[in-house]
């Protein structure tokens, strides 16, 4: 056991520090750029030198390094110290993998460049009123109609819609087909075009992150399905577990974690920090017995991945394990502050004048429950973790489901 | 960067799984939690035979000179079994004397603890729930101790005990000795057989640098409890695993029930993390000695915390039989329960912590 990097690797980071240090945050003109831009740039940078999209093949504006888990931790971590982009978030970041493994030649020309970078967006179209965690029984539908796609339906918590150029999306192509997972295809389609209509939703927090989108006779050009007709299923499927992972990692969950012995530490109760009552006290070391345990199992994991190895068990638990410190830690948060817990989440007058600001701990706390949803629900990940982890039977009612109507 | 465990340390707890599958199956282990026998001699000369007497002590000493980690992978090991005797206190006196021990008081005791020729183990604790170094009263004057040392794991069986006196001060104690009276505990976890210690005017020898020494065993000890914790608490949940799918109710083993499913999911979540945090604590006191007295207490606190939530579940999966004498789970239920008490209860350590951090 040996949790140091060993001296390749510190050089490694060495490398990566003096790289930051040089190109991040931009200068000079470049520092007035939108910061969408800004960051594109700094990617194509990152690429340049290996650093990101290291999966991606040079062809299609990838870096294309050999798998190195460690190097890539590094990476991550360097970054985040710098506060340097990293690779592109959800949605985009699902769907690099999937265009890379299913996609055509010239989808992936097309597309991946502008998406490494960020600057192209998408957003992605799965759930459904009627399709959320049994995401299979999608219902909108796709026709073939003199060499396009044809689009009606509808799909809802759409995140970044409202900013997408693009749309990756689940759509039903073959409604005879036995089976729903059977008659779904995968549709790369364009989000600016009359046949789609985007209606915001509003958050519980009052932002508006996500989406319903309604498709009325919206079309694609036939060569913008990825995989075969009735394939969708499996190709959307193949980075799902990647998605899970991605939500409440262990260095997200740490820094949340440092904010929240910040507030304790800045907030007075009973006229002195709250950090030095008893009982905040006792829930905090609880709290972080539950962080550290995630931290490390994180490096558990990645010298699985480096050795080869499945990680077993605890592959399957990140999400429920790292969104369930969330709400610990968003409890504990909203406790803290005590009348504070009477605020609004965001001030009011700037939410509705499209601003966010900074997130309290209400804001903090009525989130937490967005990532316990979003990515299959933590009944979801029970199911995984049971059936998966622990080989436990499958669900009755999910062996009998049929076909849609 | 490597954290996770070689082929050796694999093997070391395969050989280990083995031994107790074979000598200590639950059948076996009933009769010892039942029995009057303060030690059984026969599965203690086994572990001996099997080498873990001397896990952690130096080569020159007649031990295999490995580290915290490897002796907290052995303590899996037995406190998935639930492993009666007393091997915590005789692992930990092997440590105490390596760090705190003269050449001489090494060359003397070291290579008859790790063949397992003598049984030694610590008496630490005081009346008033006193595991601290810095709180202990027994005193010494020209050689000879007098104080009272409580819940001491296999006192009546022991050669030696390392007895803590006050200034962090440790010291070497002879089975015999004139004016040291045992008195055996009746305890909650039967497979570990507690003992009062009264020393009066009892003949002592110092160890050369066991002040020094003492917050050190303290913190392999809370590493090796909160190991064999976490040993309990998988183990716990593989019983409940293996359980929920034989019984049959309604027509169909319960583990087609979406509750008992996720019960076992929750509860999988709750055991599985806890390891790498047991090997974090042991590899911190091996490597990283500016984080290990934090880790520790951090470690021993979680994780005990969790073979308690582990253990208790399970007895619920089990429904009646969860209730029984007769039943398996009762046992790592009380072990469950000692872990989180000995060496220091789960909030005493979380306080300690927030401490050490300058909360
Ligand atoms: C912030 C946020 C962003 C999102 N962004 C996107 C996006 O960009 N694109 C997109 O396509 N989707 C997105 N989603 C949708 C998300 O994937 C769904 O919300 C999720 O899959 C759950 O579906 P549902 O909301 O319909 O809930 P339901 O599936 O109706 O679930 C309701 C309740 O029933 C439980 N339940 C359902 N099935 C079972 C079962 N088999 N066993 C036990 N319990 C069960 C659930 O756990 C839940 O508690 C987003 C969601 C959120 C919250």
């Amino acid at each position: 056991m040996d949790l140091r990097y060993g001296p390749e690797y510190e050089r490694f980071r060495q490398e990566v520090r003096e790289f930051l240090a040089e190109t991040w945050p931009l200068s000079g003109e470049e520092a007035k750029l939108e910061r969408v831009q800004q960051s594109a740039r700094f990617r194509k940078r990152a690429i340049a030198r290996g650093y990101l999209a290291r999966a991606v093949p040079r062809a299609y504006g990838g870096s294309e390094q050999p798998p190195d888990v460690l190097r890539a931790s590094i990476i991550r971590e360097e970054f985040a110290r710098a506060g340097a982009p990293l690779d592109v978030g959800a949605p985009a970041a699902q769907l690099i993998p999937t265009l890379v493994a299913h996609g055509t030649e010239e989808q992936k020309r097309a597309y991946l460049p502008g998406t490494v970078t960020g600057e192209l967006l998408w957003c992605q179209g799965y759930s459904e009123p009627g399709a959320g965690s049994d995401l299979a029984s999608v219902q909108t539908r796709a026709e073939l109609v003199d060499g396009e796609w044809v689009i009606h339906g509808q799909k809802i918590w759409t995140s970044y819609a409202h900013w997408a150029e693009m749309i990756y999306m689940l759509v039903r192509t073959e409604p005879a087909a036995a089976g729903k997972h059977a008659g779904l295809s995968y549709l790369l389609v364009d989000m600016q075009q009359p046949g789609i209509d985007v209606r915001p939703l509003k958050s519980l927090n009052g932002d508006s992150h996500f989406n319903e989108v309604f498709f009325d006779g919206a079309r694609a050009p036939a060569d913008r399905i990825v995989g075969r007709r009735g394939q969708g299923w499996n190709v959307s499927r193949s980075t799902l577990q990647a998605e899970r992972n991605a939500v409440a990692t262990a260095d997200t969950t740490l820094k949340q974690f440092s904010e929240l012995l910040e507030l304790a530490k800045s907030t007075r109760r009973n006229g002195r920090p709250a950090i030095e009552d008893p009982a905040v006290r006792q829930r905090l070391v609880e709290i972080e017995g539950y962080v550290t345990s995630h931290e490390y199992s994180s490096h558990r994991q990645l010298t699985c991945a480096a050795r080869g190895e499945s990680p077993g068990l605890i592959g399957t638990m990140n999400k429920l394990v790292g969104t369930d410190i969330a709400t610990r830690m968003a409890r504990l948060g909203l406790e803290i502050s005590a009348e504070g817990a009477l605020d609004a989440p965001y001030h009011h007058a700037e939410m509705l004048t499209g601003g966010s600001g900074e997130a309290n701990p209400v804001a903090r706390f009525l989130h937490s429950l967005s990532i316990r949803a979003g990515g299959g629900t933590s009944n979801i990940q029970r199911n995984i973790i049971g059936e998966r982890g622990l080989g436990l039977p499958r669900d009755f009612a999910v062996q009998k489901r049929k076909a849609p109507a | 960067m490597n954290f996770g465990l070689s082929e050796e340390q694999e093997l070391l707890q395969q050989t280990i799984d083995q031994f107790l599958a074979n000598e200590c199956p639950p059948a076996r282990l009933h009769e010892i939690f039942d029995g009057e026998e303060a030690l059984d001699a026969e599965l203690w000369r086994g572990l001996m035979e099997l080498g873990l007497g001397g896990l952690a002590i130096s080569e020159s000493h007649g031990g295999a000179g490995l580290e915290m980690v490897d002796l907290a992978l052995a303590c899996e090991v037995l406190g998935r079994h639930a492993a009666p005797g007393p091997y915590l206190g005789h692992a930990l006196a092997g440590v105490a004397i390596e760090l705190g021990g003269s050449d001489a008081q090494k060359e003397r005791w070291l290579p008859r603890l790790a063949a397992g020729d003598a049984l030694a183990t610590l008496a630490f604790a005081e009346p008033g729930g006193i595991w601290d170094p810095s709180q202990w009263r027994a005193a010494v004057r020209d050689g000879r101790v007098d104080g009272v040392k409580e819940h001491v794991l296999g006192g009546s069986a022991a050669d030696l005990w390392i007895v803590g006196c006050a200034g962090g001060d440790l010291a070497l104690v002879e089975r015999g000795a004139e004016g040291a009276a045992l008195e055996p505990f009746d305890g909650l976890d039967r497979s570990r057989r507690l003992d009062r210690l009264a020393l009066a005017g009892t003949p002592c020898e110092l160890l050369e640098r066991g002040a020094a020494a003492a917050q050190r065993v303290r913190d392999a000890a809370l590493c090796l409890l909160s190991a064999d914790a976490f040993g309990g608490a998988s183990r716990s949940l593989e019983m409940a695993v293996e359980f929920a799918q034989q019984r049959e109710q309604f027509g169909v083993t319960i583990a087609h029930f979406q509750a008992v499913k996720h019960q076992l999911a929750d509860l999988a979540s709750e055991v599985e993390p806890a390891r790498a945090l047991f090997w974090y604590a042991a590899h911190a006191w091996d490597a990283r000695p500016e984080q290990s007295e934090r880790a520790a207490a951090l470690a021993k606190a979680h994780v005990a915390e969790r073979f308690v939530h582990a253990a208790y579940e399970t007895a619920e999966i089990f429904g009646g039989i969860g209730v029984t004498w007769e039943g398996d789970i009762q046992i790592w239920l009380k072990r469950a329960l000692f872990d989180r008490v000995y060496f220091g209860d789960t909030e005493s350590h979380r306080e300690r912590a927030a401490r050490l951090a300058d909360w």
